[in-house]
């Protein structure tokens, strides 16, 4: 019988190997149908009716105009909105249907709204609008810690709101057919994406097909169905036609989700050897209309004997906050990293150094200390690191910067069918999703080293919430769930078939296995049935086996684990008369247990370092402050990194027993939390002086480097 | 976008007889890159687009031995390729293809580049060309880090978003605008820009009925050079860019003209700069001290005083590239 246990080094076909993508292809030729690839015949155009200011009151929202609007077949308003609070711009008041698109934005904006406008607030970095409940942690006594060191290091930092920027934005295509609702949104939770829609659409769950194939980018803002899903799903019903509503890139920047901004000021006690004291924080920050917390202070470090942080929110005439992969943790990352590595500068002490000297202040030590270990060694920082601001002359300075970090990854519930058929073909269904990181490639593989079979053979069913359930792709989840349902589910079914090859082979099951395409004897591998001829067996039976993700059963078994660490190191140039910082390198050493396919495991942490390099130079989402409107909501000036920004980008995956022992863990936020922390600190290294707050802007640069009397 | 009718006549004369005499009642469209934005923004609904891309001879470029004329149609990538203009205006090479997006550059034409709208976002995000609400300017108190330090005594605050500007001005090329009567007149490129006074103003001397047919640069020996700051390396607009054209003779410059881009609402001659270098030797100190009186007159508003000390980079930058002198650090 085939043991469900994941197999061992030497034992591996398929599992840790470099795998391209099964569905690369159909996205690089573009045959992949996103959400809105979904055209159907009759389909109608919707378009959302936002507010126009931030704060305020709805006193009339007036269809008439709209309603006569050529093209036009539903209009919907938000009755609920009239006599209603305004508490931010893009706010939905309503929506309109029509034959074309151009005819439904020509309506939406006939839709005349009477507001009682009201001054908004969307100011979030003075501290003075910090009027949130107080939440206070401390650990020790911070005023002995603050006497008990020979320096105190004291700073400002901060990182602004930033949005997801899904390359494919919010939204869904729906048909009402036959009392039956059929959607194709773009979604992080397929299995549960229709939670809710019942009530207001008036179709029942069983009822409701959802199916997403391909989408294009989440990072945590895309679980639910939002009010425009549901609002496109009820104006398909009520036109009977099938209607696309996504989201347009603007109003996608402003409601669909942001990340919390993070500001602070803080006081690190640290001894002459560089031991860390004390650490004490005040924090505040907004996640819109949001809420706001600040967890993970002091990140990585958290047994620095006496800490005190508080943390305020601010209430702001902003969209809400989402979780934004990573919650909380490269805003912390980013505090804790610059305000540790300052008090390290003060006293003259090298980084690395420092960082490896506190090293048993933090939860995992020996395994911190290898990733720095090997991080250094690949950037090069014996022979390029100086201490702050003691680099090259000349105008252009060159720096390194560290940051540590560490993530959850537990796998999520998640269950799958695995159906092996008469003709040998095998085919997984979860009701999954694949968000572009490899999730179909990864049960797969599973299926497939399972098996005994190459990955062509194995036909992988997701994105359906027909399928048997699974848990929505947040918090680094998705890998550990999905693959260790389809290894217990193609376990199972594998067992089943050995026990009726088992008299044709003359051996018990126990005695079999599954390899290079053929059932075989292990003592005597000649002793073998090829897969077909074996499945041929079941005569006119399929073969079906449910595998069921329990998390702590799972966990005590050693299929799935969490808590992973990382390491990224920076390495910058600082044109200090241009206040330029261009990316030269950048390395990224990263744990994340059993890695299934190397190829997609490195590919995630390639893009998480393009993504946190994009927030540690460029993003913020600017508000107007008299008006409440956000200025670049658009992707001109919110920039995004883009192929010659990035530097040369070097991975490292840990592997060896050490880390495959613990199973399978997430890798989907870790490698993004650290970027902005560590670039941040190689900009200070490089040109003497401390940016506090990110994006690392050349007025931002230069302005520091004026204030540090050095440009 | 609001539907509008669409024209693309073959020739000047039916496109000048197209347009209409009112800003935004029609619109022109040469490559498009700016004005397709512009209709789905609502920056713009016209009632008739006008396309000129039917007009073969607005993409012409002839050369005589003192100037070269080049169609106002012509694209930036056939600009940027051009071996005349290789050989005699890295300038302007340069700052085309600083633009970096291929698709921009294969659509995009020089008199689209002159012609473009300005990028304030307050003015994107409908507030007008003067970004005033109840009327005021919104830009003063607001979030102007993008903003003019040149010629910014209101009510226009944005800067030109013109790449092409500031070099052609500092070769001193001239436009051809023919009007609506159909004839041409020759304009120098530094009277065609205009700071507008008014929200009916554009931020050029065309009437809504004239079109840019063509540039003009003499051929004279200039060495010229264009140093951008852009934060992206890929397609992104600058903060501020210097353009320069001197006679290098020996190692003295004369004739020198400095013109500067995305810190004023046209491109902007820094004339003192100009005069600072004239006869003087070009050298790190001498390029140093033109830049410094680059910055000369800036007046800068809460978000933008970083333009300043870009200003004196770019300019300093400019004339040692200009000069081919090797920059060190």
């Amino acid at each position: 019988m085939a043991d469900a246990k994941w197999p061992k080094a030497g034992d591996r076909s398929l599992i840790g190997k470099r795998i391209s993508r099964l569905d690369g292809p159909e996205k690089v030729t573009g045959s992949a149908q996103y959400a809105y690839d979904v055209n159907l015949p009759g389909l109608l155009y919707a378009k959302l009716v936002t507010s126009a200011h931030a704060k305020g009151k709805i006193i009339a929202i007036d269809l008439s105009d709209a309603e006569s609007s050529s093209g036009v077949k539903a209009v919907w308003k938000d009755e609920g909105m009239v006599g209603g609070e305004i508490r931010y711009v893009g706010q939905v008041l309503g929506a309109v249907a029509a034959e074309t698109e151009e005819q439904a934005t020509e309506a939406a904006l006939k839709v005349n709204v009477d507001y009682e406008v009201q001054q908004p607030q969307v100011v979030d970095s003075d501290s003075q609008f910090a009027t949130g409940r107080e939440s206070k942690r401390e650990s020790g006594d911070i005023e002995a810690g603050l006497k008990e060191a020979d320096v105190v290091a004291e700073g400002k930092y901060g990182l602004p709101v930033i949005t997801h920027c899904c390359l494919e934005p919010h939204g869904q295509t729906a048909e009402v057919r036959d009392g039956e609702l059929y959607i194709w949104p773009s979604t992080q939770n397929v299995s549960r994406y229709a939670d809710g829609m019942d009530d207001a659409v008036g179709i029942p769950r069983s009822k409701t097909h959802v199916d997403c194939q391909y989408m294009g980018g989440g990072f945590g803002s895309k679980f639910g169905s939002d009010k425009w899903g549901t609002l496109c799903s009820q104006l398909a019903k009520e036109t009977g036609r099938p209607v696309k509503l996504l989201l347009d890139r603007n109003i996608e920047l402003m409601i669909a989700g942001n990340r919390p901004s993070a500001y602070g000021e803080f006081k690190v006690g640290i001894k002459n050897d560089g031991t860390i004291t004390a650490f004490q924080a005040n924090v505040w920050g907004t996640g819109g209309v949001g809420g706001y917390g600040m967890r993970w202070l002091p990140y990585i470090y958290e047994k620095i004997p006496h800490t005190l942080v508080t943390t305020r929110g601010i209430r702001t005439n902003r969209g809400g906050q989402r979780a934004w992969r990573a919650p909380a943790h490269p805003q912390c990352a980013l505090l804790t990293m610059s305000a540790l590595e300052d008090a390290a500068a003060k006293i003259k002490m090298d980084a690395l150094e420092f960082f490896r000297h506190n090293i048993q202040l933090t939860d995992k030590p020996d395994v911190y200390l290898e990733e720095l270990e090997i991080a250094a060694d690949l950037i090069g920082y014996k022979e390029k690191s100086h201490l702050r601001g003691e680099g090259t002359p000349g105008s252009v300075k060159r720096g390194l910067g560290i940051s540590l970090h560490r993530w959850g990854g537990l796998g999520h519930p998640s269950e799958c069918d695995l159906s092996i058929n008469p003709d040998g073909s095998v085919t997984a269904e979860i009701g999954t999703q694949d968000l572009g990181t490899g999730a179909r490639t990864v049960i797969a593989i599973v299926v497939g080293e399972t098996l005994g079979l190459p990955i062509e053979a194995i036909t992988v069913r997701i994105g359906r919430n027909s399928y048997p359930a699974s848990g929505a792709s947040g918090g680094s989840t998705t890998v550990g769930g999905t693959s260790t349902a389809s290894r217990l589910a193609s376990t199972s079914a594998l067992n089943e078939l050995l026990k009726i090859v088992a008299p044709h082979l003359g051996v018990s099951a126990d005695a079999l296995e599954a390899k290079q395409g053929v059932i075989r004897e292990i003592n005597q591998p000649t002793n073998a049935i090829q897969w077909t001829d074996a499945c041929s067996l079941l005569g006119t039976n399929t073969l079906v086996k449910r595998g069921v993700n329990d998390r702590n059963e799972s966990r005590a078994k050693g299929f799935i684990d969490s808590n992973v660490g990382g390491v990224q190191i920076a390495d910058v140039s600082v044109d200090t008369e241009t206040g330029i910082v261009t990316m030269n390198q950048m390395v990224a050493v990263q744990d994340c247990g059993l890695i299934i396919d190397m190829k997609t495991a490195e590919s995630q942490v390639f893009g998480a370092l393009i993504m946190g390099i994009t927030s540690a130079l460029y993003e913020e989402a600017l508000y107007d402050a008299e008006t409440g409107v956000m200025l670049n909501a658009d992707m001109e000036f919110y920039r995004l990194a883009g192929i010659k920004d990035i530097g040369n980008l070097k991975v490292h995956m840990m592997t060896g027993k050490k880390y495959e022992d613990r199973g399978v863990i997430g890798l989907g936020e870790p490698p993004v939390i650290s970027p902005a922390a560590a670039i941040s600190n190689a900009v200070a290294n490089a040109c003497g002086v401390r940016v506090p707050y990110l994006p690392l802007t050349p007025d931002r640069v230069l302005d520091a480097l004026e204030k540090g009397g050095i440009a | 976008m609001k539907s509008f009718e669409y024209s693309a006549p073959n020739t000047i004369e039916e496109a000048i007889e197209s347009l209409g005499n009112r800003w935004g009642e029609t619109e022109i469209m040469a490559g498009g890159t700016d004005l397709v934005t512009s209709l789905k923004q609502r920056i713009t609904a016209p009632q008739r687009v006008v396309s000129l891309k039917n007009i073969s001879t607005l993409r012409e470029i002839h050369e005589s031995s003192d100037l070269i004329q080049i169609g106002a149609m012509t694209t930036l990538a056939d600009l940027s390729n051009h071996s005349t203009i290789q050989k005699h205006f890295p300038s302007l090479v340069e700052a085309a293809r600083s633009i970096s997006s291929p698709q921009i550059l294969n659509a995009g034409t020089l008199g689209g580049d002159l012609c473009q709208r300005p990028r304030c976002w307050y003015f994107r995000n409908g507030y007008g060309l003067l970004a005033q609400n109840g009327g005021k300017s919104l830009i003063p108190a607001g979030d102007n880090r993008y903003h003019a330090i040149f010629g910014n005594d209101g009510p226009a605050y944005f800067v030109s978003a013109s790449s092409l500007g500031p070099p052609l001005i500092a070769l001193g090329a001239s436009v051809s605008v023919v009007g609506a009567d159909g004839k041409s007149r020759q304009i120098a490129l530094d009277d065609f820009f205009r700071i507008p006074k008014s929200e009916s103003e554009r931020e050029t001397s065309l009437k809504p009925n004239e079109i840019l047919t063509a540039i003009h640069i003499p051929l004279s020996g200039l060495n010229n050079s264009v140093y951008e700051i852009r934060h992206r390396h890929g397609l992104d607009w600058p903060y501020a860019t210097a353009a320069v054209a001197f006679k290098l003779s020996g190692s003295k410059a004369s004739d020198v003209r400095i013109v500067l881009g995305h810190v004023a609402p046209t491109p902007w001659l820094a004339s003192k700069a100009g005069k600072s270098l004239e006869g003087a030797e070009v050298t790190m100190s001498s390029a140093a001290h033109c830049a410094q009186s680059a910055t000369q007159g800036a007046k800068t508003l809460s978000g933008n005083a970083y333009k300043v000390p870009m200003v004196k980079t770019s300019v300093k930058r400019a004339i040692l590239i200009a000069a081919g002198i090797q920059m060190k650090g």
